[in-house]
């Protein structure tokens, strides 16, 4: 005989009515951790598209729109080069990489491409797309993707090599270009006058970024006769700082340009995302009252139905303490029973129902275990700690017929 | 062994003061079987449960061996019974979901014995009573009588030298009932002091002594059957 026995057994005796007390913390464990594995990977999804677009910060001129960008940057107008030196000099947190652009439209073999002016490095460090190896990773909370991370090495040191050596005399020609015009590394490329010689051809990516040829964008603002100017600044800026106002602290900064964010492309998500946030709250609570209202409701309950076994427990030498123990220990077999089963099941709904719910993969997060155990034992041994306290206070004359 | 000294008891119920013991002296020595009789409600089990250091008096004191129990701390007052007093309840009071075996080891467990010692006593303790078959068995699967029988060896398991039985016959047949006195006979003469609450006069003839209460107060003291039973006399 041992406490453990003596509670398990009570437990097992008596199921039926620890059902419902269980079922409850069982069913609101189950949804919180099915909402929280879903959201954690709705999220990923979102940092992931974050990724996806490279930049989630542009710096435009006043009169460019976000369809305007996305059709290759051509628009007509200019913002000067030096608001790149005037962000670089700024104090503003979270600019994790500003890229520089100015695009022209050129005729190559009968097909019009866009001939892009980039500042070779800050230029790859914003496309995620080309990112590749962790080389320019960002930090951890800035939407970037672990993904991303272990791609072939080939690649990796070609990239590298282009992004150190763009010379004035070098371009990269994206993917449908080099389909079109017959190109490989090492060939040559005349462009507005201009011979350059291939440095890389770059993997297809699927979007307008295929139809690129990229040359240093010194190189660019002369074949353009524009001067020092350029179309956009990307910025890859560091989500939670965007969420602070990084946006109007930049526009504060450059007063003449308009500055956007990219974030609502991802909007149906990041919408998903608050609403099972808020779903998860909503559950917590639920679960908190009901769940707990339930268990202290059952074990008062139990508490009474027990008064003669616990007096019995009392006369043959029990003290307070280990009646206590035995009310607590049977709220943590049940914590530990309802924590675990919700994290089980909550999985399962989650890996079953996240596809269909929020259209992402989901998998199982062990974490999300630990979570799971801490609110329930906490809510069961919270709950029970009053019944139990006053098992241990009952008047043990209870046990005798007459008194 | 046992000393009651002037011990009052009186609750409060429903504004109207009840006295439930009014002013007590006895005195048991150790080897003792006494039985207490009385009328439903005179206060007997009040007794009984002062006796066995579950309920404080108003008034007075009461002695267990040489410590005034009610001056001992409450885990010290747990300790006392867990050692020298073993109750037999009227219902049995055994717990419904433990075997007879679980239910003779719960006092054992409180002693903090090893598992493998408490089976081996619990199982020894259950042959003494004749329960060797019935070891596996829950109280619900036990007549009224085997269920007695397993509360005298569940009380016997950590070897009082108290016993306080609260009416262990009031629930039983004639015959199962001389059978339960028939054990309290034999632990008395192993040397356990015997304090028996009763409404049977032919259990209460059984005992060395008898005590009569009425309306909380010790009317008389008798000798029993053992020492020749004898009609009340004088007060303590």
């Amino acid at each position: 005989m041992r406490l453990r026995t003596l509670v398990l057994r009570e437990i097992f005796e008596r199921r039926s009515q620890l059902l419902t007390s269980f079922l409850a913390i069982l069913l609101g464990i189950t949804v919180i951790v099915s909402i929280k594995n879903i959201s954690h990977y709705s999220e990923m999804a979102v940092a992931r598209e974050m990724d996806s677009l490279g930049a989630n910060v542009l710096v435009l001129p006043k009169s460019a729109t976000l369809q305007d960008y996305y059709a290759a940057d051509m628009q007509g107008e200019t913002i000067p080069e030096e608001y790149v030196t005037t962000l670089a000099m700024s104090d503003l947190a979270g600019l994790d990489n500003i890229s520089p652009k100015l695009s022209l439209p050129v005729e190559l073999g009968g097909k019009t491409f866009t001939l892009t002016g980039i500042l070779p490095k800050s230029e790859f460090q914003a496309k995620a797309a080309w990112q590749g190896a962790g080389i320019f990773s960002r930090p951890i909370g800035c939407g970037a993707s672990v993904g991303m991370m272990g791609s072939d090495d080939k690649k990796t040191l070609a990239r590298k090599r282009v992004i150190e050596t763009l010379e004035d005399n070098e371009v990269l020609v994206g993917a449908d270009v080099a389909a079109t015009l017959g190109l490989k590394d090492a060939d040559k490329l005349d462009v507005l006058g201009k011979t350059f010689s291939v440095t890389a051809v770059l993997p297809q990516t699927g979007t307008v970024d295929d139809s690129r040829i990229f040359a240093h964008l010194h190189v660019v603002q002369d074949l353009s006769h524009k001067g020092p100017v350029i179309n956009a600044i990307e910025v890859v800026g560091c989500c939670q700082e965007i969420s602070k106002g990084l946006v109007e602290k930049i526009n504060h900064l450059l007063p003449d340009a308009k500055v956007v964010t990219v974030a609502q492309i991802a909007a149906s998500q990041i919408n998903v995302n608050r609403m099972m946030a808020n779903l998860s709250l909503m559950f917590l609570v639920i679960i908190v009252f009901v769940g707990g209202a339930s268990i202290a409701n059952y074990m008062y309950a139990n508490v009474f139905e027990r008064r003669r076994e616990i007096g019995t427990l009392m006369a043959l030498g029990a003290n307070s303490g280990l009646v206590l123990r035995i009310f607590l220990l049977k709220a943590l077999i049940l914590g530990l029973a309802g924590g675990i089963g919700g994290y089980v099941l909550g999985t399962i709904l989650a890996v079953t129902l996240g596809p269909k719910l929020a259209g992402v993969v989901v998998l199982p997060m062990p974490l999300l275990a630990l979570l799971a155990v801490g609110i329930s034992v906490g809510l069961a041994l919270a709950a029970s700690y009053f019944p139990a306290r006053r098992a241990a206070r009952l008047d043990p004359c209870a046990t005798f017929q007459e008194v | 062994m046992l000393r009651m000294e002037n011990v009052s008891k009186t609750y409060r119920h429903r504004g109207h003061v009840v006295k439930a013991l009014d002013g007590a002296t006895l005195h048991i020595a150790g080897g003792d079987f006494v039985s207490v009789v009385g009328p439903s409600g005179s206060g007997k089990s009040t007794l009984l449960l002062m006796l066995g250091g579950m309920l404080s008096p108003s008034d007075g004191r009461v002695l267990l061996e040489a410590a005034s129990v009610y001056d001992l701390s409450p885990s010290e007052r747990a300790k006392m019974r867990r050692e020298k007093v073993g109750f037999v309840f009227q219902t049995f009071n055994l717990v419904p979901y433990l075997s007879a075996l679980e239910n003779v080891q719960v006092p054992l467990f409180l002693a903090k014995m090893g598992e493998k010692a408490q089976q081996d006593r619990a199982t020894a303790l259950l042959e003494r009573v004749g329960l060797a078959d019935r070891l596996d068995h829950k109280p619900g699967e036990l007549s009224v009588g085997q269920q007695q029988r397993v509360a005298l060896a569940r009380m016997l398991a950590n070897d009082p030298a108290v016993i306080l039985a609260d009416e262990p016959t009031g629930n039983l047949d004639p015959d199962t009932s001389q059978q339960i006195i028939g054990f309290l006979e034999e632990f008395n003469a192993e040397g356990k002091t015997i304090v028996m609450v009763t409404h049977d006069p032919r259990a209460a003839k059984r005992a060395k002594r008898t005590l009569r209460l009425l309306d909380g107060a010790i009317t008389c003291q008798s000798a029993g059957e053992q020492a020749g039973w004898q009609p009340d006399s004088a007060v303590a």
